[in-house]
């Protein structure tokens, strides 16, 4: 595997899933002036749009079918010779998915990931929670309340 | 052991040397027995010749399981091969969709041979040789060739023309060859009749 | 005899100019930009996505946008980009238990854990038009509650499946899932091939099938166990990895129907299930690929009766908008040579007919 075996594998799963859910603007904002930025880097895998085929289960949980494709980029860069990272998004932001590799390899070195971790992923994990609850919010209004509309009182 | 000293690099423009080396293959194809000759530069595992590597990056993805010669097998070409082509590894022979094989290959017959009605779902093999010469003892006829073509092929084991015997009695089925010696190929397919 | 295949590459020229001139309409009225058509012709958007079978808001938008608003047209170009573009792999199976709700509603518990939530929704709309909207400047806002949704909620299949009333999905991750992009559809189709088929189906088609087995061709009994939309996230291995990583969240509609069944020899009888998923809010599409999904499990359910929605044949091979609009519409090509060959042979026949007449006459 391509990856350092020291770091914690659910660490980094949740936060390549912040950086595949944040919002490329935001995510660019927080990157763009980040010391980090300075280290030398290449790409292993220049971002490169293609398709993932989404499944889903027959009822749910069931046999599995290919329900259609999603567009998706990726790319493979190397930090400082010596950490490589990793970004699989949806959709076709190449920016997006540069910014997600490089961040993914620095994440992986313990001299800066506390740091990024704090200044980049949880702005983002917040902002992404917000807004879901926000969303949730809404659609909990348009509960239906049975007992009161019995009553034909709101 | 760093991540990085395990990864080769692949096509430096993956698009356009993809294009490249599939009309490279397409040529050498459309005329068995000529030699032609990969023209993208690539520094890949050592097992692996130059072109073998230009063909995989072109011909794999995850969807074509791969049979890789025992003896060409190292970490590091399965992790260049499993990055850059995404392709499963064939537990068996008769799964994989390619294979890459040291020499001339014997046992045609274990590899997956397609179906009358889509004989296209045979394997391709990728056999890497030491030499291969435009001239030589073995004469090639058939489809894409004009009257006759020769080749040389070294090591050639003689055992070979029986298994290619055994190939051409399947037709329509059964696998096509594609010759590797460095970055030059040679086009072998299941259409073309071979004599010495 | 092609004498009149060439010649009319100017005029196609200068078609598809005036096509360009006539999707852009009056200069004098602002063009539609593609967040405009994302945002606010969103389930068009959705349609084209799942019909087009590429999920892809911004490009489902401008196919439409391209395609004059033409869904059929925007699906076919969404199909033919997505031609050109490598696949990485597949998706884990999309997980709708976790779904974000936005929207979810039962029609055969009133009281279900977790509440009927009828989120942005058509129902119970008066279907009056609403003449404030041929003006600028709307700007409505919804109710906020002060607090969110449950985390997850319990399926209405769930509690049926408590008491044993309903069939257990068959799980075999083991098997090779089919898809119908690479393999020739063979019959009879499995069901995970009959599934990608009726996603990627026509909804009107679908929607006729659908209503074709509640009038009696094909009576399935149905209800709507659950329907739910909101947005799942997409899990995905890269070979280079190893381990699931998410890659994003998207919008999904699901529909669960419960259908009757009496029972057979080898079955008890229990409610079974017929199964829609789609791209974004497309609800009438999920509800009518789950009835016509448990349709066309009657073969396997030992009830079939011949009705068209049971047929998997005729259902799948005519379900597809793009090949059914190819086949169709490719009849007003030019076909000026195969016309020609059945001008001549019914001048032949009616030659035949008159001299056999004038005998007939000249015999009586």
């Amino acid at each position: 595997m391509l990856s350092d075996a020291t770091v914690d594998v659910s660490a980094r799963r949740d936060w390549m899933s912040v950086l595949a859910k944040a919002k490329a603007p935001s995510l660019l904002e927080l990157w763009r002036d980040r010391p980090e930025q300075r280290l030398p880097w290449h790409f292993i895998r220049r971002p490169e749009v293609g398709l993932t085929m989404l499944r889903g289960r027959a009822g749910g949980d069931g046999q599995r079918f290919n329900l259609g494709e999603a567009t998706v980029t990726r790319c493979s860069v190397e930090v400082d010779r010596r950490l490589m990272g990793h970004a699989y998004l949806l959709g076709r932001d190449l920016q997006h998915a540069e910014a997600a590799a490089r961040l993914d390899a620095l994440l992986q070195d313990p001299d800066y990931q506390a740091e990024l971790l704090r200044a980049v992923i949880e702005p983002l994990r917040h902002a992404q929670a917000e807004e879901r609850a926000l969303a949730s919010r809404k659609a909990a209004a348009t509960t239906v309340d049975f007992f009161t509309l019995v009553r034909g009182e709101d | 052991m760093e991540a990085t000293s395990l990864l080769r690099p692949g096509f430096a423009d993956p698009v356009m040397h993809a294009q490249e080396t599939f009309r490279m293959v397409l040529d050498a194809m459309s005329r068995p027995g000529s030699l032609h000759a990969s023209t993208v530069s690539l520094e890949p595992p050592r097992s692996l010749h130059p072109a073998t590597a230009a063909l995989c990056l072109t011909l794999l993805d995850h969807e074509t399981p791969l049979w890789l010669d025992p003896s060409l097998e190292s970490d590091e070409v399965w992790t260049f091969l499993r990055f850059h082509c995404g392709c499963p590894l064939a537990e068996e022979r008769s799964a994989a969709a390619f294979a890459v094989l040291d020499g001339a290959p014997c046992g045609l017959a274990s590899f997956a041979q397609g179906t009358p009605e889509y004989p296209d779902t045979s394997a391709t093999l990728i056999c890497q040789v030491e030499g291969l010469r435009e001239h030589g003892p073995l004469i090639l006829r058939g489809p894409g060739i004009r009257d006759r073509a020769s080749l040389g092929l070294s090591p050639f084991p003689a055992t070979f023309l029986e298994e290619w015997e055994g190939n051409q009695a399947r037709f329509p089925r059964g696998v096509d060859i594609i010759w590797v010696s460095g970055k030059t190929i040679v086009g072998l397919p299941r259409t073309t009749r071979l004599e010495m | 005899m092609y004498v009149a295949v060439k010649g009319g590459e100017r005029a196609i020229e200068n078609a598809h100019k005036l096509l360009a001139e006539a999707r852009r309409g009056d200069p004098e009225v602002p063009e539609l930009s593609l967040p405009q058509i994302e945002q606010q012709l969103s389930l068009a958007v959705d349609r084209v996505m799942t019909e087009g079978s590429l999920h892809d808001r911004e490009l489902a938008a401008l196919a439409l946008k391209q395609a004059r608003g033409d869904m059929i047209e925007a699906i076919f170009l969404v199909r033919a980009y997505r031609t050109t573009l490598p696949r990485f792999g597949a998706s884990e199976p999309l997980d709708t238990d976790n779904m974000a709700i936005r929207r979810r509603v039962s029609a055969t518990y009133k009281d279900l854990p977790g509440g009927q939530i009828l989120g942005p929704t058509f129902d119970y709309t008066h279907r009056l038009l609403d003449f404030a909207l041929a003006e600028d400047g709307v700007h409505p806002e919804a109710r906020v509650a002060d607090d969110p949704l449950p985390q997850s909620m319990p399926r209405v299949t769930g509690l049926l499946d408590a008491e044993g009333l309903i069939e257990s999905s068959e799980v075999d991750d083991s098997r090779p899932v089919a898809d119908v992009t690479r393999e020739a559809e063979s019959f009879p189709a499995d069901r995970d091939a009959r599934l990608q088929a009726l996603a990627r189906g026509d909804e009107g088609f679908l929607l006729a099938m659908g209503y074709s087995t509640q009038r009696g061709f094909g009576n399935t009994h149905p209800f709507a166990g659950e329907i739910r939309m909101g947005e799942v996230a997409v899990e995905f291995i890269p070979e280079e990895l190893g381990f699931a990583i998410e890659i994003g969240e998207i919008t999904v509609t699901e529909c669960e129907m419960l259908n009757q069944f009496k029972g057979s020899d080898t079955h008890a009888p229990k409610f079974t299930r017929g199964y829609g998923l789609a791209f974004g809010q497309c609800e009438r599409k999920a509800m009518s690929m789950a009835l016509v999904d448990r349709a066309l499990r009657a073969r396997e359910l030992g009830e079939a009766s011949g009705a068209p929605a049971q047929d998997e044949e005729f259902v799948l091979y005519h379900s597809d908008n793009v090949q059914a609009t190819g086949f169709s519409e490719h009849l007003k090509l030019p076909h000026y040579v195969d016309f020609q060959s059945e001008l001549s042979i019914l001048r032949n026949l009616r030659r035949d007919h008159d001299t056999k007449a004038a005998r007939k006459e000249a015999a009586e």
